[in-house]
This record gives C-alpha cells, structure tokens and sequence, in this order.
C-alpha cells in the first residue's frame, strides 16, 4: 500500500479518488496547469470537456478514418473496373459494357468506403489508445475497480519529470483528492 | 462552440432516467441482470424459442438436401416468401442503427437507454434476414459465386446487377454494425469484468475488454471513434434499404419498376424495426422491471411518435404508387395496382367492374396495419397505455411482412401472358423457415439479455444530471452562480 518502501516492485504512479465529475474535471485543471504531462483521468463516462481541462487537442483518429475510407474507394474502383470494363466484360440481357456504365458501379464504391472507413476506424482506436492489453498497473489499486460504476481518478506517472512521492501527494490531497495511493507496477 | 447548457435557459424537461437515479443505482441495476442466477422464465422462453429455431433449421436442411421445389414457388411467382422475409428482417434492423447512428448525431440522448438492445436486435434480424437469400438460389454450395472472385473460367460477378450490390450492402451493413455494437459494448463488459468474482467470468470480460480502463485518453478517441461510426452507419443504414429497394426498382415488373421506392423502403424498414423494438422491449421491461426507470414511458411514447410518422411516410407513399401508375399512362402498372392489389370483392372491384385481385386481402391487411392502425398514435393517452403500444406494434410487425408480400407476390402472379397466371401457396417448408426465423431471433435475443449488459451503462451515465462537470448537488447553494455562468474557465 501507500506507506510500503520495500524496492521491489516498481512504482507507476500516484492515484487519488474524486468524489463526483465535477470536482475530478476541476482536479484535472489544475494538474494541467501545474504543468504535469504523464498522467490521466479515469471516469465511469467520457465527461464532456474533460479534454480541454487536461489541456488535450482534438482525436486525430478522424484522419486515419479518412485514409481508410479512401483506400476502400480505391479498392471499389479497381476491383469493379478492372474486371467489369477491361479484363472480362461480361455482357448480361445485352446491355453495355462501356465507361458509359460506371454509375452502376457507385453503390459498390460507396458500400467498400464505409466497410474500410468502419475497420480502420475501430483498428485506430485501438492503436491509439493502446488496446487491448490484459492488464494495466492501475488494476493494482484495489480502489480502482470501481472506474467503471461510480468512481472517479485521476493518476500521475511517475515517469514525470515533476513527480515527487511528497509532493505530488500533497498536491493531490490540497485539490480535493481522497485516498491518496501510490499504485506499483 | 461551447455547446454546455446554461441551467436557465434549458427547458426542464422529465429527467431521462426517472427517479432521480445514481450512477451506482444504473451499474448495479443492469450488472445484476447479467450476474444473477438465470431466472426461470428465461428457462421457459428459451425452451419454447430454441426448439422454433431448431425446426427452421431442419426445414433449411430438408430444402438445401432436397432442392427448392419443396417450396411454393414457381412460374410465374419465383420469388415469394424467401424473398419478403429477407425483407421483412432486413427493414427491422434498421431501427437500431437509426436509434444508434442517426438519434447519435441528432443528439437525442433518450437513444442511450434503448441503443444497445435495438443494435442488438439489428445484428439478430441481419443474421436472420442474411439466410433466405443464401438458401433461395438453391444449391448452397455455389454461394461463392457471390463473392467477386474470378474462381470458375475466370468469370467475375455481374457488379452492375442490384443483386451483387445487396451482396455488398447487407455485408457491409452487418459488419458495420457488429463493429458499432462492440465499440460501445467494451466500456461495459470493463464494467462487468471490474465487479465479478467468478474465475471464468474474469477471463472472458477482461478478453472482451480489451483492457479497457476508463482513461480519458482513452475516451478521447472513443468519443471520436463513436462520432465517427454513427456518422458512417447513417448514409449506411440509409443506402442498405436503398439497395434492396434497387433489387426491384431495377426490373421492369409493373409495380417494381418505380422511382419512389428506396426512400419509402427506407421509411418503412424504420417503421418496421421501431415496431420490432418496441414488441421486444415491452415483455423486458416487465421482466426486468429495474428497467422501468431506464426505460421510461417517455421513451416509449417518443417510439410511437416514430412510428406515426413513418407509418404516414409509408401511407404517403402506397398513395403516391397509385398516383404515379395513373398520371405516367403505363397501362401495365394501373393493371397490377388495381387489379392485383386493390380491387376488393365487396367495394372497390364491384364499383369499378374489376374482378377481385386474387390477394385483396393481403393488400388491404397490409393498409389496415400500416396506414390505420398507427393513427391511434395521434393520442397521447394510446401512448402511453402499454396495452395499446403492443396491439399496435404487433399490428405494424404483421403489416409490414404484409407489405413485402403484396410488394413482390402481387407484382409476379399476373404477368404479362394470361396462360402464366398462377396463384402462389407457401409450402410447409416455406412456412416453418420463416417461423424458424423467429426462433432464432427471438433466442439470439434472450442469449443477449442474458449475457450481455443490455442497456448501454456508460451511456446512461452521461445523461445523469450529475455526470455533468458543472453539476452542482441541490443541497449546495454557494457556488452555483459562478459555476452556472463559467462553464469552462479560463
């Protein structure tokens, strides 16, 4: 627990409970502007402007979506045209097979767009949030297990250049943070 | 851009989750339906459902062993009920996309404490849906031809044939929606995975977690992952109806061959599956009945305003079909809509001089279900009477198979050779897949609610007054002013 001093297991951070959103949101400003980088919240619910109290930009995951929807165009336009126009057109009730006809070809092109755009959608979110893993040192913290119903946190790394054990505990506890725990690997 | 609500401008309106709810009230109310021993009547209904599902799947094996001749069609009727229950189960899928995607993006968030259960049932009505038109080619075995591989004489699928687009649509909007209900389910199954004690139990949660531990780096590009997915699956929902409606707009079968198709497809597959929502959540509710202050009869009565408005969107469009075979002059398509369809033995044929259309009555079921019965829905006091709502969903459940019936069915039995003219009867074997079908969904869907969380508990959570950030208790009155007015400070 808290007060263990034993070397062997290495220490991830520092954790403190918050008792409600609102006060974990106005926590999180202040480590922000404490000037602290490794570290995060943990809510039950995404809450709604946290990103601007833990000073973080805009998810830049839309982008990798874009490139996977447009590879899925690509893909569409060269799996269609390729057979249907050049290399075996098959004529069905003699009708055309010519560049003419490519407005039969858009529902396919839509269809792959969003398959590719929904898969590098759901694969960024994983790379990017570093999922999945089986297991976290925040598991750890007996108190933690509770992050999915009704509890609210908020951890510092101890890889961060500012964190100190005394500090940061003292820091956590003055912004209104209950059951300040150091949290080993 | 701050879209926080300023406390005394919003409406107060009836909170979302009644009783003023807590967070833990919501974990604890939805974990214990999955976590508690198995109730006995969930024993009983399976009991009932999986041996339906088992029949429909011998009757699937006697016609695949025996070859289509076993069911009732033929010329000039190939297309009958394999193809109005691929329909007919597709169209309900749509309602939980349209409650996950579309209610997502127009910021409903009385969707949250219906969109897990309603994209289950998405995924549930696909996979029934995604059987008949694998089984009515016949020989299973050839399915790859669907597929756009060049594997016999180097031949590849037609891809400007409606066909091979609903090959792709229905795929793609069953993939889609596995990976959208899976995306919003891991938030939960960490819940789940947090709170058991069972070693199996642990395993498969923290597998299905993925680890997941509620970090707001985390929900950063969760929430943009979210956005995203409800913005794809919203053109999706609407082009997968849009293709299926191509299957016939495409042909030139008189009564197929209209331009208003895809969109009333579209309206009345949402009408349909708001219809199948409702029929499966109502019993729930009153089995769970910790579900009632999730599930509200706020929620129910905003349903049924769906409804209404889809059933008149389809009612409009059942007029439109006769307007536009009147006023665009083709003689073969006034044939097949009043002598097929609306021509009645006791009004309409006698006063016109038209013989009976030989399935009057399926049309006029279909009118009576669809266009009249949701008027009822024009009164609050139906709305809110749970007895009403279900005689009504069924109702529209029973229309809309009926529509897709008349649609296809009505269109074939008098082509254009008299000599053809042939009445269509379903076999029992037609009859028992269709029922199988329901087997099948209806115990998919118990698995669900037994296994699954069926209410979306990190969604709930968010429309809870006090998941706010700048939620203020009632008790405390200090700060309220200042934090009111400064949503974001700094």
């Amino acid at each position: 627990m808290s007060t263990t001093t034993t070397q062997q297991p290495k220490v991830y951070g520092m954790g403190a409970e918050f008792p409600s959103a609102s006060a974990l949101y106005h926590a999180a400003e202040q480590i922000r502007d404490a000037g602290f980088k490794r570290w995060d919240v943990y809510t039950p619910f995404p809450v709604h402007g946290m990103d601007k109290a833990m000073g973080l930009g805009k998810s830049w995951l839309s982008a990798v979506v874009l490139v996977g929807g447009v590879s899925g165009l690509l893909t569409a336009v060269a799996l269609e045209s390729y057979p249907s126009l050049i290399e075996y057109q098959t004529v069905v009730h003699g009708k055309p097979t010519d560049w003419a006809t490519v407005p039969a070809f858009v529902p396919i092109f839509f269809e792959l767009t969003i398959l590719f755009s929904a898969f590098a959608c759901v694969i960024a979110l994983m790379v990017m949030s570093q999922l999945p893993r089986w297991n976290h040192p925040m598991f750890n913290w007996e108190r933690f297990s509770r992050v999915g119903d009704n509890g609210f946190f908020l951890a510092i790394e101890a890889r961060d250049p500012k964190f100190s054990e005394e500090k940061t505990r003292a820091l956590l506890e003055s912004i209104g943070g209950h059951h300040v725990t150091l949290i080993h690997d | 851009m701050e879209t926080s609500l300023d406390p005394q401008l919003a409406v107060r309106k009836t909170p979302l989750v009644a009783n003023g709810r807590s967070l833990d009230w919501v974990t604890e109310k939805v974990s214990t339906i999955v976590e508690a021993r198995t109730p006995f009547w969930w024993w009983v209904a399976f009991m009932i459902t999986s041996p339906v599902a088992l029949f429909g799947l011998i009757c699937i094996a006697y016609q695949i062993s025996t070859g289509v001749g076993v069911w009732g069609e033929n010329h000039p009727v190939g297309w009958a009920w394999d193809i109005t229950n691929f329909v007919f189960w597709i169209g309900i899928g749509h309602a939980g996309t349209l409650i996950s995607a579309i209610l997502f993006l127009t910021r409903q968030k009385w969707r949250t404490s219906i969109n897990r259960a309603s994209e289950a049932m998405t995924l549930f009505a696909v996979v029934c849906a995604g059987i008949f038109p694998g089984i009515h080619v016949g020989r299973v075995w050839m399915a790859w031809f669907l597929a756009p591989v060049p594997w016999y004489e180097g031949i590849w699928p037609n891809f400007r044939s409606p066909l091979l687009w609903d090959v792709f649509a229905v795929s793609t909007y069953f993939t889609v929606s596995v990976l959208f209900w899976y995306t919003g389910l891991v938030p939960d199954l960490a819940t789940l995975r947090d709170r058991t004690t069972s070693r199996v139990k642990k395993f498969f949660f923290t597998l299905f977690a993925l680890g997941w531990r509620g970090s707001n780096r985390n929900w950063r590009h969760y929430e943009m992952a979210y956005l995203i997915l409800a913005g794809i699956s919203t053109p999706l929902v609407l082009s997968v109806h849009s293709v299926v409606s191509f299957d016939f707009a495409t042909s030139v079968i008189p009564g197929w061959h209209t331009t208003i198709f895809p969109p009333y497809f579209v309206a009345g597959a949402i009408f349909g599956g708001f219809a199948m929502v409702l029929t499966i959540l109502l019993p729930a509710r009153i089995l769970y009945p910790q579900l009632k202050d999730l599930i509200t009869p706020q929620h129910i009565d905003r349903m049924c305003k769906i409804i209404l408005l889809t059933g008149s969107i389809v009612g409009y469009a059942y007029a439109m079909e006769f307007f536009i075979a009147w006023y665009g002059g083709n003689p073969y398509e006034q044939w097949a809509f009043l002598h097929n369809r609306l021509a009645d033995p006791y009004l309409i044929g006698p006063a016109l001089h038209i013989a009976p259309a030989p399935y009057w009555w399926a049309y006029w079921a279909m009118i009576t279900c669809n266009v009249l019965s949701p008027q009822v829905f024009w009164f609050k006091k139906n709305r809110y009477n749970l007895w009403v709502v279900f005689i009504i969903v069924n109702f529209v459940n029973m229309g809309m198979w009926f529509e897709r019936f008349v649609i296809i069915v009505t269109s074939l039995e008098q082509d254009f050779l008299p000599s053809m003219w042939h009445l269509y009867h379903p076999s029992w074997v037609e009859v028992g897949t269709f029922v199988g079908t329901f087997g099948i969904f209806l115990s998919l869907f118990l698995l669900f609610m037994r296994y699954l969380p069926m209410i979306a508990m990190s969604e709930i959570k968010i429309v809870l007054p006090e998941s706010d950030p700048h939620y203020v208790a009632p008790g405390a009155h200090g700060t309220h002013g200042e934090d009111a007015h400064n949503p974001v400070p700094h």
